[in-house]
């Protein structure tokens, strides 16, 4: 089946198998391979996008056809202009990740989290990202840059 | 794994997917929210040979309070009752514990109510507070569309009273009176797991501090979620009190029959039925003021 899906801006129409879940169109389809799959039935959080805007999903866990007409932002549609969003300068500067796995979804998720609550206690952050498993950093760190990120995106709104 | 191959059909209105029902039925599944079923399909504990998407019936997301009920329909969202301006009132305290520790909160954005329903997992945390709630699904049938209360619409495990070519609308639970709490105690392992163990309670009291109504059910517990009758009724008409509570929590212990499995025996799930249902009970009773 056809399935038009845009990508971090870009369009995508592909003929499908209906049993293609969204990660591997995005890894496979698109070549988009940021996208991580951990666990591959949505307990782990490393394969999460975000569609429409606003919305995390697990991408292992719906079909690309129910995509079919929606926008995804990947890990890779986060920087822009070579400049890394403020979500991904965070996890730089307060190490936020070890072996890197976690890493996409935790941003995608992150960055949900943020458009829904642009001042998150560190208990919603906690929360928030409850879906998403690290087995290296233990959270400290990945709170810490999500509350750095925070910051800077209000800092920046404040300044326009 | 991936999926075994299916056929996918888009449905854009409700009259559309029931035609698809009525057309393929049992070879078809609803494709709701998804976040049980998908897995299901990859492990290939579930086959379907067709799937009827109803994720763009946007005429079933609503989730609404109608006069008497609390109406949500087939594609309502976890997140949304999670965020519903309504869901911190005292009476849906219930529900509201439960928004908080249903699945993780990524799967609480596809996740929908009426699907957790109809999936009617033995430990899943939708049916047992659907009981407690007392709720009612509605379901379309061939002859029309019908309410089925909670209790006689989850059959066994994985198994509910909508019928091959039947489709579940929404699902209503009634709004509680003014002097009412709930509480939804959870064990799990971590974030976004199965109940290792679950119970729901909600409580009515007259004017006089009386316990008008109650409901009292269990997740993790039996082949579906179980209401504890012996509970319900040894609470109604009683003073909340210690001794009220031990024999409510003593009901939940006999009547919780779980299977052992890898989060734990039976005896340590029968024990923490009796446990959670207790703590259950003094949380809603101290939400209404009443230490007992």
């Amino acid at each position: 089946m056809k399935v038009h899906v845009k990508v971090n801006g870009v369009s995508y129409e592909r003929d499908v198998e209906a049993r293609t879940l969204l990660a591997y169109f995005l890894r496979e389809d698109c070549r988009l391979t940021g996208t991580h799959v951990g666990c591959d039935t949505s307990s782990c959080g490393c394969c999460v996008v975000v569609m429409d805007g606003e919305k995390a999903v697990k991408s292992c866990s719906m079909f690309a056809a129910q995509a079919d007409g929606h926008e995804i932002l990947t890990v890779e549609g986060l920087a822009q202009g070579g400049k890394l969003h403020a979500l991904q300068q965070g996890f730089w500067d307060q190490h936020g990740l070890q072996c890197g796995f976690c890493t996409p979804g935790m941003l995608m998720t992150a960055y949900a989290l943020l458009k829904h609550n642009a001042a998150p206690t560190e208990a919603d952050i906690r929360e928030g990202l409850a879906g998403n498993l690290c087995r290296c950093t233990g959270y400290q760190n990945i709170v810490k840059s999500v509350q750095q990120a925070a910051g800077a995106l209000r800092e920046a709104v404040a300044a326009t | 794994m991936i999926p075994a191959a299916f056929d996918y059909l888009r449905a854009h209105t409700a009259d559309e997917a029931f035609a698809y029902l009525q057309q393929h039925g049992a070879e078809a599944r609803v494709l709701a929210g998804g976040q049980s079923l998908i897995p299901a399909m990859r492990f290939r504990l579930a086959r379907p040979a067709v799937l009827v998407d109803i994720n763009s019936l946007s005429d079933l997301s609503y989730v609404r309070i109608d006069g008497k009920a609390m109406a949500l329909g087939a594609i309502a969202r976890d997140v949304e009752i999670e965020r519903a301006p309504w869901i911190t009132d005292r009476r849906w305290s219930l529900i509201h514990d439960m928004s908080r520790v249903v699945a993780d909160p990524v799967v609480r954005q596809m996740g929908t109510v009426v699907g957790s329903l109809c999936h009617n997992d033995p430990a899943g945390d939708w049916p047992a507070v659907a009981l407690a709630a007392r709720a009612e699904v509605v379901v379309r049938g061939k002859a029309g569309t019908r309410h089925v209360a909670i209790d006689d619409f989850l059959v066994d495990s994985f198994t509910t009273a909508t019928g091959e070519g039947e489709m579940a609308l929404g699902a209503e639970f009634p709004v509680p009176d003014e002097r009412t709490a709930g509480s939804y105690q959870k064990v799990e392992r971590k974030v976004g797991d199965f109940a290792t163990a679950a119970a729901a309670v909600q409580v009515s009291l007259n004017e006089n501090g009386t316990i008008r109504s109650a409901g009292v059910a269990l997740s993790a517990a039996g082949a579906c979620a179980v209401r504890v009758d012996a509970a319900e009724k040894l609470l109604a008409g009683q003073k909340p009190s210690a001794e009220l509570i031990r024999a409510a929590s003593d009901a939940a212990w006999h009547r919780s029959a779980p299977q052992a499995d890898l989060r734990g025996s039976v005896e340590f799930k029968k024990h923490l039925a009796g446990v959670l249902v207790a703590r259950g009970l003094r949380q809603a009773f101290s939400r209404l003021g009443v230490q007992a």
